[in-house]
């Protein structure tokens, strides 16, 4: 099809659509509505288990079963870069060299680096208190690494970074989520049941399972993006294609 | 063990398989992680087994997290799921198997990593097919995405797998933010995120403009992956280039939980008062069924390409598929049940035997490997036994799905069951050409030079490094046992039996609600189980096709097929549906503007 | 602001759709694909919106003394950002594999699969 062709198409169905979406909006509940029954619900269940953020809750406890697909999702990603990002067979490894870092960047970073590490640990720590959680403070601790790379190079951050035991430890993360469920299923009759004391309400054991499926995330996210970043960052520094071995006269 | 545990189980299982695998990769050998995954495949496959027995005729539920359906998450399973689900689960099995030793790479400590993929995808496909809550569906939808982009690109060193994989992924993931907007769009109606409570609460409201919007956007995601026209052009891309063993899967069950997803949400959502009327769906969706089967059907024959030929043909028998469930009948889907069942096995044997000529001759060209397989002799007859299944020959079991389908779609249009031998018959004619001119030589050698549009099968990736070992028996094994499987299921009464007591399950949306959210059963038997046997009109109709395709494949291997100029109409209008399969992700994307804009109209018109 | 919000979540879907259409660089058509996204998250929160509410999240608030926003739509987002990164890191890593071996990201460039 020419350029034109698409385009004049795409448009004409795309005028249809707008006026269908248009007209469909124009039949939802009007915006800022009262009416939310499932929410609701999800409230009370959620103080019902002792569990001050309710989006945890749903999260962890009342729809844990959909966080069980998109942590294997995560997972899946971590496979299937790892199997997509792999050294072809007309690659070479290439050893990263020391680069030069300017001093206000070192010092910046280096003082960023524990804060940033504590803030991820609280972030998943107080998921079910507080707004964040195990993905929200995954992400955190696997920047806070990478401030590493900032602060000095690509050889420093594979020394803070041992990617066997973040690989392993993301696998087992994974798969310690569905024993929980298992856990659920063997004393309470029904997988992801929420087993363990509910404690006492707004401090940090409350909840039940919850804050255990959230480290469990939090150590998956962590580990699992930090894989994901070396795979990517393997390509940009470590790897030599097959028409670049001129260019870096490394053969 | 009770349904409550085997239903959470059967996603658990490869779940935590994948894990395992992926952590003992890094130290075991590769023959380990061949048993290991074996191990955790046969495992899933007696869960699904023994569930699909527990299942006889009645609806399983699981309140997973001890939540009320108006909470939490209900898994739930009629034999027609559990059955599907079972079908995944024998299928991953059988491609663990015939991938034993199969590749080399990556090797080291990443030799997990693919086994651990295909459990993964496994347990998307099974939480696809036993989950009762249209958000869950959603997640497991893109677990099996996630990891079948994944698989589609596993050869990196060829840009034409990256390139298939790449428009498989967009369009899919694009196509799945259309439908997670769409159940946005129920939510903000009814509130409710369970199948069965949605149904529910929809009953409530009237039919508007915002119940045929959300559910042709929820539609878009399983129309894609279903492959229907227009939603279709990133199947044989796809397929053409994926690793023979995911082919398997994709074309095996994949494409054919999206017609299962349709099926089930308008059952328990749509089907009752305040969704969309029968009248609408039936129309609709047989038109789009029909379109899809003829259009499939067209392209396979014009194919040389062996994995795209296949995947044209899958294309055309999801049409098949689509007019079934379409009817919206129990002996519809019963017939549907039996003939994607039976489609799935013959269709993985197919693929199963196009990768051992991709193992031997790095080709899969039909062309270029004129007679070169003769030596092959009994894969080769394991072919042509899985082009005449195709056909639907009696008493395989494709043959017995196509034709209690066929005689229900009767009863309603009696010029569709042409539909079904036309497809079936080019369908099974294409792949039977094929498996002639490969394994036997027979006619000519055939001198065209390929079109500018066409993708020939020759400078293949070779998917194996060491040409001069042979071809490992479980190669051949695998197919023979899948199509002997096939067989069983036509031959054999008990599973068409099961499946018709399923489908009787599966069309009563008030016995599912009953069941799903606790509340005493309505009154009545309910739906009588359709009868599921062979009857003469259906024998003679699989004959027929099967005629048709044997005398259209032998025609061509002698090219005693008119061979029509460059300037005739017919030949024109071919080339230029050759030509929309242009390989480009943006044509690809407009098709599916186009594909939602015809079905808003389509059925907004009839509501 | 009425059905506006609504209105704006198919908006910036059709403009990332246009986007992906007329695409000539597969990174741009996996930011489109982003965008994409996006509208879904609007069209979610928007549905969850209640007037006058605040997060439902009770560590520092007596429960029952105000009105909260639906929970339920933003674990939804939440699942929906996961799952939109995934996907995008996947498709980024074929991409890059595809930049190495056909030496251009021009989706309109890509002529191995046809016909």
């Amino acid at each position: 099809m020419s350029t034109r062709a698409r385009l004049v198409m795409f448009l004409l169905a795309a005028a249809v659509v707008a006026a269908f979406f248009s007209a469909a909006c124009a039949h939802l509940p009007p915006f800022a509505t009262p009416d939310h029954p499932y929410g609701e619900r999800a409230v009370a269940a959620a103080l019902e288990r002792r569990t001050a953020n309710v989006v945890s809750a749903v999260n962890f406890d009342i729809r844990a079963f959909d966080t069980l697909g998109e942590e294997s999702i995560l997972f899946g990603t971590v496979l299937g870069a790892t199997l997509l990002l792999r050294r072809a067979r007309d690659e070479r490894h290439r050893r990263p060299v020391a680069e030069r870092v300017m001093p206000t960047t070192r010092l910046f970073a280096t003082l960023l680096l524990p804060v940033t590490l504590a803030v991820g640990v609280y972030t998943v720590a107080h998921g079910q208190l507080s707004p964040g959680g195990g993905f929200q403070g995954g992400v955190v601790l696997a920047t806070a690494l990478h401030l590493a790379y900032v602060a000095a190079d690509y050889r420093a951050l594979q020394k803070v970074r041992p990617l066997v035991v973040l690989d392993v430890a993301d696998s087992l993360a994974a798969a310690s989520y569905t024993l929980v469920g298992l856990a659920g299923l063997i004393t309470g009759g029904a997988f992801l049941q929420n087993v363990l004391p509910l404690g006492t309400f707004n401090t940090i054991t409350s909840g039940g399972t919850v804050p255990v499926l959230n480290a469990t995330v939090g150590v998956e996210v962590a580990c699992g993006l930090i894989c994901l970043l070396a795979h990517f960052l393997d390509q940009a520094v470590e790897f030599t294609g097959p028409d670049q071995y001129e260019k870096t006269g490394d053969r | 063990m009770t349904e409550a545990t085997l239903l959470p189980l059967a996603v658990a299982l490869p779940l935590l398989g994948a894990a395992l695998l992926a952590v003992a990769g890094r130290a075991l050998p590769r023959l380990g992680c061949d048993i290991l995954a074996t191990t955790c495949a046969s495992a899933e496959t007696a869960c699904l087994a023994l569930l699909w027995t527990r299942t006889d005729g009645h609806l399983a539920t699981a309140d997973l997290g001890g939540w009320p359906a108006r909470l939490g998450i209900v898994l739930a399973a009629d034999p027609i799921g559990a059955g599907l689900a079972l079908l995944v689960a024998v299928l991953i099995l059988a491609v663990i198997v015939y991938s034993w030793r199969y590749f080399d790479e990556p090797t080291g400590e990443h030799a997990g990593a693919f086994p651990a993929l295909i459990l993964l995808f496994e347990a998307g496909m099974a939480g696809f097919a036993l989950t009762g809550d249209l958000f869950n569906a959603f997640v497991f939808f893109e677990l099996m995405g996630a990891a079948a982009y994944a698989l589609t690109g596993y050869h990196i060193e060829d840009p034409r797998p990256l390139h298939g994989a790449l428009t498989f992924g967009i369009v899919t993931s694009f196509a799945a933010y259309c439908s997670l907007l769409g159940i946005g769009f129920l939510y903000a109606r009814t509130g409710e995120l369970n199948l069965a409570r949605l149904g529910q609460q929809l009953a409530g409201h009237h039919t508007d403009m915002l119940t045929v919007v959300a559910f042709v956007l929820i539609c878009t995601a399983l129309l894609v992956k279903a492959a229907a026209v227009p939603f279709h052009f990133w199947l044989p891309d796809a397929h053409a280039v994926a690793p023979t063993p995911v082919c398997m899967l994709m074309s095996g069950v994949m494409v054919e939980l999206g017609v299962y997803g349709i099926a089930r949400v308008y059952w328990t959502v749509f089907s009752g008062p305040g969704g969309i009327p029968h009248a609408a769906f039936r129309t609709t969706f047989t038109a789009l069924g029909v379109l899809t089967a003829l259009l499939g059907a067209l392209m396979c024959w014009q194919q040389r390409h062996l994995k795209r030929l296949l995947a044209f043909s899958t294309v055309s028998h999801v049409g098949l598929f689509l007019i079934g469930v379409a009817l919206l009948t129990p002996d519809g889907v019963a017939g549907t049940a039996l003939y994607v069942a039976a489609h799935g096995l013959v269709k993985a044997a197919l693929f199963a035997l196009a990768g051992v000529l991709l193992d031997r001759y790095g080709s899969v060209d039909e062309h270029g490997l004129h007679g070169r397989a003769r030596n092959l002799r009994l894969v080769g007859v394991l072919f042509v036994a899985g082009a005449l299944a195709l056909a639907g020959l009696p008493p395989l079991g494709t043959g017995l799905g196509k034709a209690l389908a066929e005689e229900d779609a009767a009863r309603w249009q009696p010029w569709l069951p042409a539909v079904f031998v036309t497809a079936s018959a080019l369908t099974g004619a294409a792949v039977l050409r094929a498996g002639l001119r490969i394994f036997f030589g027979a006619g000519p050698a055939p001198r065209r030079r390929p079109d500018q549009e066409e993708t020939t099968g020759q400078g293949e990736e070779p998917e194996i490094r060491s040409p001069q070992r042979t071809a490992p028996p479980t190669m051949t094994v695998v197919p023979a046992v899948l199509l002997a499987l096939a067989a069983c299921i036509g031959v054999l009464p008990a599973a068409a039996t099961a499946l018709a007591k399923g489908a009787a399950v599966f069309t009563d949306p008030a016995r599912y609600t009953a069941t799903v959210l606790a509340l005493p059963q309505p009154a009545g038997e309910g739906n009588p189980p359709p009868a599921a046997d062979w009857t003469m009109p259906g024998v003679l109709l699989g004959l027929l096709s099967t005629a048709l395709a044997v005398a259209l494949a032998t025609a061509a291997v002698h090219q005693r097929t008119p061979e029509l100029s460059a300037h005739h109409p017919a030949a024109r209008a071919v080339r230029t549906l050759r030509r929309l399969h242009s390989g480009h992700l943006g044509d690809y994307l407009a098709w599916l503007t186009v594909g939602v804009a015809a079905l808003c109209i389509a059925l907004a018109a009839q509501t | 602001m009425g059905t506006w919000v609504f209105l704006a979540a198919g908006w910036v879907l059709l403009t990332a759709l246009f986007g992906l259409v007329t695409s000539r660089n597969l990174i741009h058509a996996i930011g489109c694909l982003t965008v994409a996204q996006s509208s879904t998250y609007l069209l979610l929160l928007a549905v969850g919106y209640r007037r006058g509410a605040t997060a439902p999240v009770y560590s520092d608030l007596t429960p029952g003394t105000r009105p909260v926003v639906d929970p339920v739509v933003q674990a939804l987002a939440l699942t929906d950002v996961v799952v939109g990164a995934t996907v995008t890191a996947l498709l980024l890593a074929l991409t890059i594999q595809l930049h190495k071996r056909h030496h251009t990201v021009d989706p309109q460039s890509l002529t191995g699969l046809k016909g």
